[in-house]
């Protein structure tokens, strides 16, 4: 019993690792960048969620909503100013002003709202569901973080298959180009996916303030390395990948953390990652890719 | 040999000839007391991550390998310099003898976790190859964290996880876990950092016009045309790889001895990044670019300090904005014309004062 | 050429590759004469650089056998290969763009010097002697192949015709007894192509091996082959003289369609 318990909250670890995932690699598959300050949305998405619950007394579900209004404006803002202009340059170039970016966010969550935490109020209440006459003991936390995992992923995997902006998004991440050539706005495309990236980056942080009650600006730093390693272990660019890869890494966590080492659990979880990048060079459900001779 | 030589030996020449002249400059300002106790205290560090840097390069630059663990090495070789300099300081007194023995003790040892560590690592390609060294900065900051390294008279005694060390008389715990290591002998000096760039440089500049160095970008720039003309492509990168780790382990080495207390966390995933940007806006393969571009951005934060809780915020938009005036021409024009706009406003200024 | 007194530089045996169901070049028989210039010609998609990626093992055959100077190579690496004595050129530039002209040939005889990193690094006599040894060679080789002028610009900024004479200079770099030139006038002009012949025949004279060459300008095969062999749909549809080709039906067919 014990270990189902444990999978459930490495499940419940998982999924938001995976939400942030998407937005990985979602914006990697499109914009072909790894958009390091990704992290950082998610933590400003903590603090607006924050306010609106700790400073107004509004209700969560206003809190999420203001927060993904925030985040995705932060999001294609950011887009547009910083990434934009470097559409030619090499990837090197995006990658370290991404890296200015983040820390933008940061320094500037700082100045504004001290580097002290801040405590997050209680989400979802401490809500118990009981199963197994009392054995197996599971917080309505962690069911709802699982079931909005579950939720987004249904919702984004309609939206990219069945939409026609999902369809042209897919186009894009294959070949920008011949995109362009069938008339669509790549420009548009990309922005879209910041928005959806950055919009998932603001549910997660609520979802991951409600299991971690700390606000601080280095909040994003490290789910934000552990989703990108997430996303990278599932394949990055796959959508399916980001969400089974972040499962995987919330539930080899939670368990490392339960039966093997507690302050092992970081390079344990990092060892796994290599060793399946190993076996699958490209992640699980990463594409092959064969250079042409 | 004229070919060889004409234009890139003057290149390299005025990066030694730069290296020492600030050499002289900055011991000079030292000396007579015109430089800050916060300058000073900078140039030790500033030399290591140079090196680093240099590493670095070598990788990213020349190599062409993205790689996001370079603190990761420093880590190695700054923890074994501070175990080798604890076991030997009763051994060995001479500080400068000393230094030595641990400056090359952390090269070896960065350099044989760079090997192991570039066995699987080198397999892959691109992103994945990032992401793998990122994996094994984190995991060498894990361990590094979780172990207890102490020396007594029997020998030297280790535990992991678990403080479980028992000393005999007159023992001393050298690694303690989370909290690193304490009271290490300060035995790094500027001479030193100097002289630790200077050959540095010399291997990776002596490496790149070699027949290694040649075959290293000939990898870089096309892998399969590599092959067809018999050069063993993993060997090549290994060999990049192995010396970046090693110069990385030698800064980690000096940079440990600089500080009494060195811990686990002053070799994050953050240091990686840093060293990265270094790199990138020194220009890759350049490394005279990085030398001063690592300088600069090292001390800019040292001169922002008047700016407050603003300095990190600006030195992050200075950061945006040389990626992009260095990457797009009509920011470049955008922002040049910013310039000559606020030069014209100050002249016009100047003028009516007149 | 004589033909019946020399040991034969190639021989390939019933070579055959398999790409998942798809057999991608089948039961090839080929020899190749030392001194000998061979034609490798075939409409699109017949085979021909899949070929070539066998010789020089950046594919692994599924069947068949390749001696080189009588020596098996089948199980060799690419590398192996090179040292061995196959050299190429690619029909897509393969250059080393961010290095100079001169260091893509020297780059070719990477194999040829032999001494260590810390040779290289600690600047050593042999380093010396070695690389003086290896430049002197790299320039006759650039001089052959009009390029000495340039040999300090960047690969990447020569013309498209310099770009196809430099890979060639490099993989003579690697002193080969059998050259494999993938399409080499493509995108030359009529003067440009004219010249290349030459430099062909020069290459083949001076340094005394075998060449072998994919090339769709007829003109240039016709004119500098001695021996053709026809690829189309993996299989060899024809082998012989340059005028035996011309005169065989099904070849016109194969180009022409029916």
């Amino acid at each position: 019993m014990a270990f189902l318990s444990y999978l459930f909250s490495g499940l419940s670890l998982g999924s938001v690792y995976a939400i942030i995932a998407l937005g990985y690699s979602m914006v990697y598959g499109i914009a072909k960048m790894l958009n390091f300050a990704h992290g950082d949305v998610i933590m400003i998405g903590a603090y607006i969620s924050y306010f609106v619950m700790a400073s107004f007394g509004l209700p969560v579900y206003v809190a999420v909503i203001a927060a993904i209004a925030v985040c995705v404006i932060l999001g294609v803002t950011i887009e547009r100013f910083a990434y934009k202009p470097l559409r030619q340059a090499p990837s090197l170039a995006v990658l370290i002003t991404a890296i200015g970016v983040s820390y933008f966010l940061q320094n500037g969550a700082q100045l504004l709202w001290s580097s002290s935490a801040k405590m997050y109020p209680s989400v979802f209440g401490n809500g118990q569901l009981h199963l197994f006459d009392g054995q197996l003991s599971i917080s309505y936390l962690t069911i709802i973080t699982i079931l909005v995992c579950i939720f987004v992923m249904v919702c984004l995997s309609l939206f990219i298959n069945r939409t026609k902006t999902g369809s042209a998004m897919r186009a894009c991440s294959e070949d920008k180009g011949a995109a362009t050539l069938m008339g669509i706005n790549v420009n548009r495309i990309i922005s879209i996916t910041f928005a959806i990236g950055s919009g998932l980056a603001a549910i997660a942080a609520v979802l991951f303030c409600a299991q971690y009650p700390a606000v601080s600006p280095t909040l994003g730093s490290m789910p934000g390395i552990k989703a990108f390693t997430a996303a990278v272990f599932g394949g990055i660019g796959s959508i399916p990948g980001a969400f089974l890869g972040g499962l995987a890494l919330g539930i080899i966590e939670t368990l490392t953390k339960a039966y093997i080492s507690t302050q092992l659990s970081d390079a344990i979880v990092f060892a796994v990652l290599i060793v399946v990048l190993l076996i699958k060079p490209t992640g699980l459900l990463g594409k092959k890719i064969r250079e042409k001779v | 040999m004229k070919t060889i030589f004409d234009k890139k030996h003057i290149s390299r020449t005025t990066t030694y000839l730069l290296v020492i002249v600030a050499y002289i400059v900055l011991t000079i300002l030292q000396k007579t007391g015109n430089l800050g106790s916060l300058f000073s205290g900078l140039l030790v560090p500033v030399c290591c991550f140079i090196v680093a840097g240099i590493g670095l390069n070598l990788n990213v630059g020349i190599s062409g390998e993205l790689n996001l663990g370079q603190a990761g090495f420093m880590s190695v070789g700054g923890f074994t310099g501070v175990i080798v300099s604890g076991a030997l300081s009763t051994m060995i007194p001479n500080g400068i003898i000393r230094l030595i023995i641990v400056i090359i003790c952390g090269a070896i040892v960065a350099g044989i976790f760079g090997y192991l560590i570039g066995i699987p690592v080198l397999k892959l390609q691109g992103d994945y190859l990032a992401i793998v060294t990122l994996a094994f900065g984190q995991i060498i900051m894990s361990l590094i964290n979780n172990l207890y390294i102490g020396i007594d008279k029997n020998g030297f005694q280790v535990s992991f996880i678990n403080n479980t060390l028992e000393l005999g008389e007159g023992g001393r715990v050298l690694l303690s876990g989370p909290m690193g290591a304490n009271g290490i002998d300060r035995i790094a000096t500027f001479t030193a950092g100097i002289i630790l760039v200077l050959v540095a440089l010399a291997i990776v500049y002596n490496l790149m016009y070699s027949r290694n160095g040649r075959a290293i970008m000939a990898t870089r720039d096309n892998r399969i045309a590599a092959e067809s003309i018999g050069i063993h492509v993993a060997n090549t990168k290994m060999l990049a790889f192995v010396t970046s780790a090693s110069l990385a382990g030698a800064a980690g080495a000096l940079y440990g001895m600089n500080f009494s207390t060195l811990m686990p966390l002053n070799f994050d995933f953050n240091s990686s990044i840093l060293i990265l940007v270094y790199v990138v806006l020194g220009g890759l393969g350049n490394m005279k670019g990085t030398i001063i571009s690592t300088a600069i951005l090292m001390v800019l934060p040292e001169l922002l300090r008047s700016l407050q809780n603003y300095r990190m915020i600006i030195y992050a938009i200075i950061l945006i904005l040389i990626m992009l005036v260095s990457n797009n021409a009509t920011a470049k024009e955008k922002i040049s014309g910013l310039f000559k706009f606020l030069k014209k406003n100050k002249a016009e200024g100047v003028e009516a004062n007149e | 050429m004589s033909e019946n007194n020399k040991a034969p530089i190639l021989e390939v045996r019933d070579l055959g590759i398999d790409f998942g169901g798809l057999t991608a070049v089948n039961d090839l028989n080929l020899t190749v004469y030392p001194e000998e210039i061979v034609g490798l010609i075939g409409p699109n998609g017949a085979g021909k650089t899949t070929v070539f990626n066998l010789l020089t093992k950046v594919y692994q055959p599924t069947r068949g056998t390749i001696k080189l100077c009588g020596e098996d190579i089948g199980k060799m690496t690419t590398i192996d290969v090179s040292k061995a004595g196959i050299a190429r050129t690619f029909q897509n530039i393969r250059l080393f763009m961010n290095m100079s002209v001169l260091d893509n040939v020297l780059c070719g005889m990477h194999n040829e010097t032999k001494y260590s990193p810390f040779t290289g690094i600690l600047r050593l006599p042999k380093y010396y002697s070695q690389e003086k040894m290896i430049e002197e060679r790299a320039i006759q080789l650039l001089d052959i192949m009009d390029l000495k002028d340039d040999m300090d610009l960047m690969a990447g900024n020569l013309p498209y015709g310099a770009q196809r004479r430099l890979e060639i200079a490099r993989a003579l770099a690697t002193s080969p007894k059998l050259l494999l030139l993938d399409e080499p006038a493509a995108g030359m002009n009529p003067q440009e192509t004219e010249e290349l012949m030459n430099t062909i025949r020069f290459v083949r004279d001076h340094f005394k091996i075998a060449i072998l060459l994919i090339e769709h300008d007829m003109k240039l095969v016709m004119g500098i082959c001695e021996k053709i062999t026809v690829l189309n749909f993996g299989m060899m549809l024809a082998q012989g003289t340059p005028d035996e080709i011309q005169a065989n039906p099904e070849v016109v067919k194969a180009y022409l369609g029916e």
